[in-house]
C-alpha cells in the first residue's frame, strides 16, 4: 500500500498527536538529568519537578513585600494590552478595510500609502512611542496596534474586494444603498475573516507587547521574564513561557470556536 | 408603445468592439431569450440591460425613464451562481429582497414578522419552505436558484433578467425548472430577458428568440467587428406563430 493511502485510526492518531510532545518533554528531561548529574546547582536546565514547585509558589504566593501574587497580576497587565491593542487594531482594520474594498475612491486614496506603511518595522518606531507617548500604558498598546493593523487591513480589504461582484450587484438591485450593503452583505462576509486575520495577527501581538514591556515596564508577562533573566531563574522564564503559550493557545481555540458557533455557513478555516 | 428601447447601442472594451448598432424594443410582459455563440456580447448586453456597464454609444430605456446609470430596483437579476448571500438563511435571503431598500437594510418589529410571513409564504410557492431556516451552502443548485429566483421577484422589479440561470443544472432539474418560472410568468404577467446556451429552452420559454451574432467578419482580425441581433424569431406556439387558424371551426371535435 502507498505511503499516502495510510491512514492512522483514533487510537493512532491520539498517539502521533502526543508524541512530538512527549518526545520533546523526554529530551529536556534527560538534558536536564544529564546537566544536574554534573553539576547540581545547574541552573541552565532546572529538573522538571523543580519547575512545577515554582510554577505551584508563583501562582499561590504573594510577593514579601506587598503580597501580591504577581504572576495573576503579571498576566491581568499583559492582557489587557493585548486585549485593548487588538480590539483597536481589529475595529480600524474592519473600517478601513471595508471603506478600501468597497469604495474605488477610497481604494485609490489609501491602498498603495496601506501597502508602504506595512513595510515599516514595528519595533524600529518603538523608540519614537515611547518618546511621544510616555512608559505607560498607552505606547504598548499603540506598538501593537502599529504592528498589527496594516496588515489586518491589507488582509480585509483583500477579503471584500474577493466578495463576488454578483452578489453586490445583486444587493443593488435589491435597492440597496452603499451603506446598506457594507453592513447587511459586506460586513457579514469579512466578519470570519476578521476572526481570521485576529488569529494571524496574535502571534506578531505577543511579540511587540513582550518587547515593549521588556523595555520598560514594571509589571506584565514579558518584564517579569527579562526581569529574572538577570538571576538566570530558568525555572521562573520557563513557567511564564509555558504560560504564555497556553494563553496563546486558549484564545487561539477559542477564536475558532466563536468563528464556527457564530459564522456556521462560513468555509471552514485553517 | 415599446416598455424596453435599446436604440443604436455600441459597447466596446479598449478599443476591441463588442456590440454594435444593437437595436431592439420589447413589450411589457413578453419574455425576450437571447441566444448566440460565446463571445458574442450576449452577457455584455444584458449588462447593459441592467445598467451594471453603460454603453460606448446609444441608450437604453425602460418605462421611457432616462437611461439607468447604477442597477436599481427596477430591475431584477439571477446570475449563473453567487446570486444568493451566503451568510444569510433561506427565509432571510427572500426578507433581503424587500428589506435591503431601507435604511439599516433590515425590518425592525411588527414589520419584520410581518415580512417573514410574506417571505414564508413565497417560499412555499417555490417549495422551499421545508429549508427557511437552512444555509443556501446547503441547497442543491435548482434551489438556490429558485431560491434566488424567488428573492429577485420579492423586490418586485419590472425588468427580471436571468443570466444563464438554468444552466449548471442538470436536464431533469432545469425541465422542472422551466415549468416554474413558467408558472410564475403567468401570474406576474413579468417582462423577462433570458440568456441561455439552449436553443430548445430559449424557444420553448421565449416569446422571442434574439440571436446575437457578428454580421461582419474580417478573417485576418476576428475581433475586428462586434455582433449585433441577427434574427429576431417569434417563438410563441413553438416557433411557428402564423400556421394557427385564424377562425375558430364549427365542426365537433370528438377528442375535447
Amino acid at each position: 500500500m502507498r505511503l499516502i493511502n495510510l491512514k492512522p485510526g483514533p487510537a493512532l492518531t491520539a498517539f502521533l498527536t502526543l508524541l512530538p510532545f512527549l518526545a520533546v518533554f523526554i529530551a529536556y528531561a534527560i538534558g536536564s538529568e544529564i546537566r544536574l548529574a554534573e553539576n547540581p546547582s545547574d541552573k541552565l536546565l532546572p529538573a522538571p519537578g523543580k519547575i512545577w514547585d515554582t510554577m505551584v509558589s508563583l501562582t499561590t504566593q504573594g510577593d514579601r513585600r506587598t503580597g501580591r501574587i504577581l504572576f495573576w497580576h503579571d498576566t491581568w497587565a499583559s492582557l489587557k494590552r493585548l486585549g485593548l491593542g487588538i480590539v483597536i487594531s481589529s475595529l480600524f482594520g474592519l473600517v478601513i478595510g471595508l471603506m478600501i474594498g468597497l469604495l474605488p475612491l477610497v481604494r485609490s486614496a489609501l491602498a498603495q500609502f496601506v501597502a508602504i506603511l506595512s513595510m515599516i518595522p514595528p519595533l524600529a518606531l518603538l523608540p519614537i512611542l515611547f518618546i511621544v507617548f510616555g512608559l505607560g500604558e498607552l505606547s504598548k498598546v499603540v506598538l501593537i496596534v502599529v504592528g498589527t493593523l496594516p496588515f489586518m487591513i491589507r488582509d480585509l480589504s483583500q477579503r471584500t474586494l474577493e466578495i463576488p461582484e454578483e452578489l453586490l450587484v445583486k444587493a443593488q438591485t435589491l435597492g440597496a444603498s452603499s451603506w446598506v450593503i457594507a453592513i447587511r452583505v459586506a460586513l457579514p462576509q469579512v466578519m470570519p475573516r476578521l476572526i481570521q486575520a485576529v488569529r494571524l495577527s496574535l502571534g506578531p501581538a505577543w511579540l511587540f507587547l513582550i518587547a515593549a514591556e521588556a523595555i520598560a515596564s514594571d509589571l506584565g508577562l514579558g518584564y517579569r521574564i527579562f526581569l529574572v533573566r538577570r538571576y538566570l531563574a530558568m525555572d521562573v522564564i520557563l513557567t511564564y513561557v509555558l504560560w504564555i503559550t497556553l494563553l496563546a493557545f486558549v484564545i487561539d481555540w477559542s477564536l475558532r470556536w466563536a468563528s464556527r458557533r457564530f459564522f456556521p455557513w462560513a468555509k471552514e478555516g485553517l | 408603445m415599446s416598455f424596453v428601447t435599446v436604440e443604436d447601442v455600441f459597447q466596446s472594451y479598449d478599443d476591441r468592439p463588442i456590440l454594435e448598432r444593437v437595436n431592439v424594443e420589447v413589450d411589457e410582459g413578453e419574455f425576450a431569450a437571447i441566444v448566440g455563440a460565446s463571445g458574442c456580447g450576449k452577457s455584455t448586453f444584458l449588462r447593459l440591460l441592467l445598467a451594471q456597464e453603460r454603453p460606448s454609444r446609444g441608450r437604453v430605456r425602460i418605462a421611457d425613464a432616462p437611461p439607468a446609470k447604477e442597477p436599481g430596483l427596477d430591475r431584477g437579476i439571477v446570475f449563473q451562481k453567487y446570486s444568493v448571500f451566503p451568510h444569510m438563511t433561506v427565509r432571510d435571503n427572500i426578507v433581503a429582497g424587500e428589506s435591503l431598500r431601507l435604511g439599516w437594510g433590515r425590518f425592525f418589529g411588527q414589520k419584520s414578522k410581518a415580512a417573514r410571513v410574506r417571505a414564508d409564504e413565497t417560499l412555499a410557492r417555490t417549495g422551499l419552505d421545508h429549508v427557511a431556516h437552512h444555509y443556501p451552502a446547503t441547497l442543491s443548485g435548482g434551489m438556490q436558484q429558485r431560491l434566488a429566483i424567488g428573492q429577485a421577484l420579492a423586490a418586485k422589479p419590472r425588468v427580471l433578467l436571468l443570466d444563464e440561470p438554468f444552466g449548471a443544472l442538470d436536464p431533469g432539474t432545469r425541465l422542472s425548472m422551466h415549468d416554474f418560472l413558467q408558472e410564475l410568468r403567468a401570474e406576474t404577467g413579468m417582462t423577462v430577458f433570458m440568456v441561455t446556451h439552449d436553443l430548445e429552452e430559449a424557444f420553448k420559454l421565449g416569446d422571442r428568440v434574439l440571436v446575437f451574432d457578428k454580421p461582419r467578419w474580417d478573417p485576418h482580425d476576428p475581433s475586428r467587428y462586434g455582433a449585433t441581433i441577427t434574427y429576431d424569431f417569434d417563438a410563441r406556439d413553438g416557433g411557428i406563430p402564423f400556421q394557427k387558424l385564424q377562425e375558430d371551426t364549427h365542426v365537433l371535435q370528438a377528442s375535447r
